[in-house]
């Protein structure tokens, strides 16, 4: 008594394995579509840039003729503003991680602030312009300058540090903490020298990420009023400026050839400069990364 | 015998600065969890400054402009004398979901091949070479992609289309946004798959079963909450994404959409508003945070909804 038709099965045997083969092939088709989509977005790029790079793009400003234009004041204002978001979204988002792991109690106010900052990552970035605009510009009196800028790209990749380093300082185990106790060490003495120190690469890789992330922001900056053409360099906190993503959206709106040009240019410099950065980041966790 | 005198005296010196810096360890021991608990808390005042602006701003807005206009009417038509302005919020809605749409349409297929693919049949050093690139993807700056649409993809796309497309158009936009979120919904779907144990891939292999059946109907089904939630998050960046279509969408809201020709998304409605030169005070200033808010709450509805499908319909095992 056959439970199974060998017939039958052995009739649709053909077509089910000619399925799998086909839907393979689609897989991996879909899959390589990302990788075209990626090699033709850099040869395009290159193609387009190469010819406006040189070091007089690099060091002169912006200018309205294409030939003598060029990033510095962008690049400068760029480097002004990690200089604010840098150590302002560390020291907030290390700080929220360490109570949320360390201090916080198992409670409806853990619970909430937890909730919150998986709710704020998910705002678009543009919102934050927003907010930024109105404390910040307005209500704080700050106007469109560096400071503001800074903290409102603080605020923006936040709940990205603080998710990172939660991570991070997960991963130390119990047992050091425990013996640092055990050593009579308080919990701040135990936090500052036994898991901090330990959790610190993890941190580290999770903060060059997010900034490398705040570098190609453009919307919020432009939402505070971030200047699209500027022949100076920030002088102190107050001053405008401009960054290197809203030099380029301005070169891209514009509809002389010439201009998309130097866009192209601007962008090989903003990949070359998110490339070192993660580089950098996959060098941390690959060198400092401990497994207990 | 001095040298006695002297540990004897140290001694005393040393419980003395030991009892003095206990009070000292003791002091930090209850500051310290209060400076972070600050920490904590201004990522609250963030949420409730997001709200609290928007709210205060979009109810100036609504007195100047009735809430009923702004949710019926059909035109976006601001920058014009007062009494011919349109504040529609319709035509900028329609041009957000027109792109998502098409987005979506790039990204789920494509996205959830992608998982299939890595999940299922790619071997670990196929894995290994393949995910760095959609992380590299991923990280790309969307000025970046806004660049790519209009420079290539919106040129490109005039030569395939028989009677060509505009400058600006919702089509190009659309498919470089779903491009842009090929790796999230790629990366958050194999993640839900990988959570899938390995013995109920090996049970249905054992019944006979080609890849592609155990892959279909069985790991599917059980990630199902997991990749269902990654295509919604989709739909919430795409709905909040900014640079690529204000650079290639143009700026022509619209209720009546044509995704060959040039619409505008909420987003680059409040860029383009940012970009002018509109005074502080106008009716025009104060409709950006009416924009920012039916945004705001659109991206939050779909993020709680992502949160709600995986936590709700998740298969443990």
């Amino acid at each position: 008594m056959g439970l199974i038709n060998k017939e039958s099965v052995k009739k649709k045997m053909g077509s089910r394995v000619a399925a799998n083969g086909f839907a393979k092939f689609l897989f991996i088709l879909a899959t390589s579509f990302s990788l075209i989509v990626l090699g033709v977005l850099i040869y395009r790029i290159l193609v387009e840039g190469l010819p406006y790079l040189s070091l007089d793009f690099i060091t002169n400003f912006a200018s309205r003729m294409p030939e003598r234009a060029g990033i510095w004041a962008a690049l400068v204002g760029t480097i002004w503003i990690m200089a604010v978001t840098a150590p302002v979204s560390f020291i907030l988002g290390v700080g929220t991680a360490i109570y949320l792991e360390e201090y916080a109690k198992k409670n409806a106010f853990t619970k909430f602030v937890q909730v919150n900052i998986a709710n704020l990552a998910g705002v678009p970035s543009i919102v934050f312009g927003l907010l930024g605009l109105t404390i910040f510009v307005r209500l704080a009196g700050l106007g469109s300058s560096v400071l503001a800028g800074g903290l409102t790209m603080s605020l923006l990749i936040l709940p990205v540090i603080v998710v990172a380093s939660q991570e991070a300082i997960r991963t130390v185990p119990r047992e050091i903490r425990e013996a640092s106790f055990g050593m009579g060490a308080t919990k701040w003495q135990t936090i500052r020298r036994i898991v901090f120190p330990a959790a610190l690469p993890g941190i580290l890789t999770g903060t060059i990420l997010a900034l490398s992330r705040a570098v190609g922001e453009t919307a919020p900056l432009l939402v505070l009023g971030a200047l699209a053409y500027v022949a100076f360099v920030p002088e102190n906190l107050l001053s405008q400026f401009t960054v290197l993503p809203i030099q380029l959206y301005n070169w891209t709106s514009r509809p002389q050839e010439d201009f998309h040009m130097l866009a192209a240019s601007g962008i090989i410099i903003l990949l070359i400069i998110l490339l070192i950065m993660n580089s950098i980041a996959v060098y941390i966790r690959n060198k400092f990364h401990k497994r207990f | 015998m001095s040298r006695d005198k002297t540990n004897q005296k140290s001694i005393r010196d040393m419980i003395q600065e030991n009892k003095s810096s206990n009070n000292q360890s003791a002091v930090m021991e209850k500051v310290v969890p209060k400076i972070f608990l600050i920490c904590a808390v201004i990522s609250i005042f963030t949420t409730i400054g997001i709200v609290f602006t928007l709210l205060t701003e979009t109810f100036t807005f609504f007195n100047r402009i009735s809430i009923v206009e702004f949710f019926t009417n059909t035109r976006w038509f601001p920058f014009t004398s007062d009494e011919n302005a349109d504040f529609g919020i319709l035509a900028l809605v329609m041009g957000t979901l027109t792109v998502t749409a098409i987005a979506m349409i790039v990204a789920i297929p494509v996205g959830l091949a992608a998982a299939i693919y890595l999940s299922e049949y790619a071997s670990a050093k196929t894995r290994k070479f393949i995910k760095p690139i959609l992380e590299v993807l991923a990280g790309i700056p969307t000025i970046v992609y806004g660049f790519f649409a209009l420079t290539f993809v919106t040129p490109l796309l005039d030569k395939i289309i028989p009677g060509g497309i505009s400058i600006f158009n919702a089509l190009s936009p659309g498919i470089v946004v779903g491009i842009m979120i090929i790796p999230m919904i790629a990366s958050l779907s194999e993640d839900a798959m990988n959570a899938v144990p390995n013995s109920m891939r090996e049970g249905a292999m054992a019944l006979g079963a080609t890849r592609f059946e155990v892959a279909m109907k069985v790991v599917l089904p059980a990630a199902l909450s997991g990749v269902i939630a990654s295509f919604v998050l989709g739909i919430s960046r795409a709905i909040g994404e900014t640079m690529i279509v204000t650079i290639a969408g143009g700026s022509r809201p619209t209720a009546d959409i044509n995704v060959t020709e040039s619409i505008q998304t909420m987003t680059a409605y409040i860029v383009q508003v940012s970009q002018g030169d509109t005074g502080y005070g106008t009716t025009i200033y104060y409709s950006i945070y009416a924009v920012g808010m039916t945004l705001f709450v659109f991206t939050l509805i779909m993020n709680l909804l992502a949160q709600f499908i995986s936590r709700k319909f998740r298969e443990e095992y």
